[in-house]
């Protein structure tokens, strides 16, 4: 039975008749090797291709493209290319790449663009063909989201690695006048036969005269030495000795430092300021009124207008802040509040026509003919990243060009940003992109970088850092925006589940329909369901949203794994029996959903806690961004009625696990940021306002609060799927889950709260 | 005109003594290792070690240092540091980073005065410092390993 989701169909049919009309011949595949413009090089390095770089020393230089934010991605990448190259480990240092179009992501396009075609026919190939087309001429579509490097880079850096290879082998036989054949590489040395040996450093001006191979042979995986192997990160002696590797820790001569307070209604402005004594303050410079703007792409809402001070040293800067006498025009979100967006999403999934996303089967037909019906509401809140390093940016404005340091992970947006604030072109604006201090999605978006950008003008040529406040950060987020989802089951007679609906209501984020991502992770999942649905009504509202690690998966894991749980509860099963019977035809999930079961001991009684206390167990699985997830949750209620998760095993297939260590590390961090969000997160608004200010009132977990976590990830040589993020969203469900256990009650709202 | 002593040296600053000593270090000595997180002592960023004893330099005023040992990430290395660090490379324990100048001080600060602690005097010591990237259950494992080092 084929299975249809109507963004995947009509996708697919667009890509096949695209290719039709133009005629598969007049596309050539992208190339990803060579960039418009060659690499700069310092005296006595060369470039073998747009990825590598080779000193006459020895040192191999690979550009990174890819924001680390402490994924791990930089090491992940490095190791591809490396492995391909066989170059030295220990001889490889990174760089920052430019913004050419062949580092352009085309993985997340895939995704975000009608998510991904299922199976892999010519309307895949069609897709993935024209997508390739769309993405070579589009200038800067680089970003680092959606778990998409590796997914993207994966077989380019290989390329480009395997070429730079082949370049280093020809040059010595060349040299040596011996059959290629009769050389091989390894660990940054050509090696004749015979014995005769040359390092990579020797050979490098030799190998850059010659034609970059554009189809060398790539490594089998029993070749591998670095890819598959727990190589560790690139970035620990740095990140242990408190290196100056963030934005925050620029420091080109001459730095002023801005501190800013913003209209605390979203999207407000500055009506008025008395700054007598806020620029009274010793070595303050300069008070700055800015402007409000919109949220601009991948998000909704207008970013609050507010006012700066310019100053010789930080603190000078906050203090200044702190005695501006601000009169703010609150503008039009006076009336907005949580709980009124809350009541707009009841009555959202209870609309009658919300947006079919996926349709399988006859749903409406196999609820009206089954023998019994259950159903649930779920709701989630609004989410702050509450990145450890709060918004700031470094901006130099001098004759007419500007030098930006700055975290991001869409480099573009930001060019785009500083140019738009500074009337310049894109061209004129350099990147300085240092580590992330966390990005989560919230450096997605350059609103920080706007504002710096419009400060750099005040300040005659010095550059400025604009750093905001943790009180800022909290309450001007891009925040997860809140859901609800309404689920209903059907079961025959004999209590088998004949159909499954599910109907979510929030934000769209200004997507399209045809485009909207909004059922990721609810929509064509991978149970075998006879009659399936899921759909979704857009209700909108003025709050600044965006995405947030694992975007529409980390509500519909929760909606869509509790309600799974309910379903087996309800046909009087066991869990995680109910579920692999569902996943008979999946065997990657099935697979996942055993091994997690066994590394549980699911089958025996749950250990008990201290004391005796009674440990609550629950499972989820969830697939998202190419990777399939399991885990349990043991949970105790202490003795205070506080929630306490006390162990997690989580097992992954995440095809190829290039680097075991990063993989396990990923869904270590994934679990607590989920299990954060799960126990303590929320954002409530009244009044158009934001109320929590800081740690203490936006609670993440801290060490005391973290569970055992043991990790598995199935053997695999399966293209790698995405790691950063499929590691949160079924933490939620596996607690609320787990909690069910104990209580008998159902938790369906997040976070989690015993009455 | 303050002096300090940061890092067993003594270094005269102008800051006004009012200012947090998190921003002398950054702006004025550019000692950059240690972070601002949230400005009010609730997530250990700034951690820094005074006269050995774990404090939060986003709300310690330059007046009030006195004549204290500041110790940052930046200075010269304890026995125990040496390990921490070395477990912590070993264990891979660093995600952004951005929190870990705090959480090595917090652990140095803990091995100091407790030389084998187990999970509750970890958990205790170190629950002052957020990560967002989730490192807990490795920095729990890099201090057993630290603290085993440094008893041999």
């Amino acid at each position: 039975m084929p299975r249809l989701q109507r963004r995947h169909f009509i996708l697919g049919s667009l890509g096949a008749a695209g290719v039709l009309a133009i005629g598969w011949a007049a596309l050539p595949p992208r190339q990803r090797l060579l960039p418009g413009k060659p690499l700069t090089v310092t005296p006595g390095q060369v470039a073998l291709n747009g990825w590598v770089k080779l000193s006459v020393d020895g040192t191999v230089t690979i550009l990174m493209s890819q924001a680390e934010m402490g994924q791990g991605i930089h090491t992940g990448l490095a190791m591809v290319l490396a492995d391909e190259m066989d170059a030295d480990w220990s001889r490889v240092r990174l760089e920052q790449s430019t913004l050419d179009p062949i580092y352009n992501n085309e993985a997340v396009l895939m995704d975000v663009l009608p998510s991904t075609p299922d199976g892999d026919g010519l309307g895949k190939r069609a897709v993935r063909h024209l997508i390739g087309r769309l993405v070579r001429e589009i200038p800067g579509m680089i970003s680092t989201g959606g778990s998409s490097s590796m997914r993207d880079q994966f077989l380019p850096m290989r390329r480009a690695g395997a070429a730079a290879r082949q370049m280093l082998l020809t040059a010595a036989a060349t040299l040596w006048q011996v059959p290629l054949g009769e050389c091989s590489a390894a660990a940054g040395l050509i090696a004749h036969r015979s014995g005769r040996k040359m390092s990579y450093g020797e050979l490098a001006e030799r190998a850059a005269k010659l034609p970059v191979p554009m189809d060398a042979t790539l490594k089998s995986p029993a070749e591998f030495r670095l890819i598959g192997r727990p190589v560790h990160r690139l970035d620990a002696a740095a990140k242990s000795r408190g290196a100056p590797v963030y934005a925050i820790d620029a420091t080109p001569p001459g730095l002023l430092y801005a501190s800013i307070v913003l209209c605390p209604t979203l999207g407000g402005r500055v009506a008025g300021v008395d700054s007598r004594a806020a620029a009274a303050v010793p070595g303050v410079r300069k008070i700055v009124t800015l402007p409000p703007f919109p949220a601009g792409l991948l998000a909704t809402g207008t970013v609050s207008g507010g006012v700066a001070a310019i100053a010789d040293a930080p603190y000078q800067a906050m203090r200044s802040v702190g005695l501006l006498d601000v009169r703010w025009d609150h503008g039009e979100n006076t009336d907005l509040s949580s709980d009124a967006i809350g009541a707009a999403l009841a009555a959202g999934i209870a609309a009658d026509n919300p947006s079919v996303h996926y349709e399988h089967g006859e749903v409406v037909r196999a609820l009206a003919a089954a023998a019994t019906t259950i159903h649930a509401d779920y709701e989630v809140p609004f989410l702050a990243h509450a990145t450890m390093e709060p918004m700031n940016c470094t901006v130099q404005f001098k004759d007419g060009a500007a030098t930006v340091w700055c975290a991001t992970q869409a480099p573009a947006f930001a060019r785009a940003a500083v140019a738009k604030a500074l009337g310049i072109r894109d061209d004129h604006v350099t990147l300085h992109i240092p580590n992330l201090g966390g990005g989560f999605g919230r450096r997605y978006y350059s609103d920080v970088i706007t504002q710096a950008a419009l400060l750099a003008r005040e300040t005659d040529g010095l550059p400025v850092q604009l750093l905001w406040t943790r009180e800022e950060d909290m309450t001007h987020d891009f925040y997860r925006p809140a859901y609800r989802c309404r689920a209903t089951a059907g079961f025959d007679a004999a209590g088998r589940l004949t159909a499954w609906q599910t109907v979510s209501a929030g934000s769209t984020m200004g997507q399209p329909v045809l485009l909207d991502s909004s059922t990721d992770g609810a929509s064509n999942l991978a149970y075998a369901f006879t009659n399936a649905r899921s759909a979704h009504q857009s209700v909108e509202s003025a709050v600044t949203m965006g995405i947030w690690r694992s975007v529409a998966h980390s509500q519909n894991g929760f909606f869509t794994e509790c309600f799974m749980d309910e379903c087996a509860a309800a046909a009087h099963r066991d869990p995680l029996a109910f579920r692999a019977e569902l996943l008979q035809g999946s065997p990657r999930h099935l697979n996942v959903l055993n091994r997690v079961a066994e590394l549980a001991r699911w089958s025996e009684e749950p250990p008990k806690g201290p004391d005796g206390t009674a440990v609550g167990r629950g499972v989820a699985i969830h697939e998202s961004f190419g990777s399939i997830v399991a885990q349990v949750a043991e949970v105790i209620i202490g003795p205070t009625r506080e929630i306490r998760v006390r162990q997690v095993y989580c097992v992954v297939d995440c095809g190829l696990a290039v680097n075991p260590n990063l993989v396990r590390q990923q869904l270590e961090g994934a679990i607590l940021f989920g299990l954060s969000a799960a126990l303590h997160g929320e954002i409530t608004l009244v009044n158009g306002q934001v109320q929590q200010k800081n740690f203490d009132t936006y609670a993440p977990l801290r060490m005391v609060d973290a569970p055992r976590i043991e990790t598995e990830i199935i053997a695999s040589l399966q293209p790698p799927g995405g790691i950063g993020e499929v590691g949160t969203p079924p933490i939620a469900p596996a607690v609320a889950n787990a909690l069910f256990t104990l209580t008998g009650k159902r938790l369906r709202s997040l976070p989690l709260r015993l009455g | 005109m303050t002096t300090l002593t940061i890092n067993g040296e003594s270094r005269t600053v102008e800051s006004p003594p009012d200012t947090p000593l998190l921003w002398v270090l950054r702006a004025e000595l550019n000692l950059t290792g240690t972070k601002f997180g949230c400005g009010r002592a609730l997530c250990g960023a700034c951690t820094v070690l005074l006269d050995g004893a774990a404090v939060r330099s986003c709300v310690l005023p330059l007046a009030a240092v006195g004549t204290a040992h500041v110790m940052t990430i930046e200075g010269p290395e304890s026995r125990e540091l040496a390990a921490l660090r070395s477990a912590w490379s070993e264990l891979d324990v660093a995600q952004c980073g951005y929190c870990q100048s705090g959480q090595l001080m917090s652990a140095t600060a803990l091995l100091t005065v407790t030389p084998t602690p187990g999970d509750a005097a970890i958990d205790t010591a170190m629950s002052g410092n957020l990560c967002r990237c989730g490192t807990y259950p490795r920095i729990r494992a890099a201090i057993h390993r630290a603290a085993e080092t440094l008893a041999r």
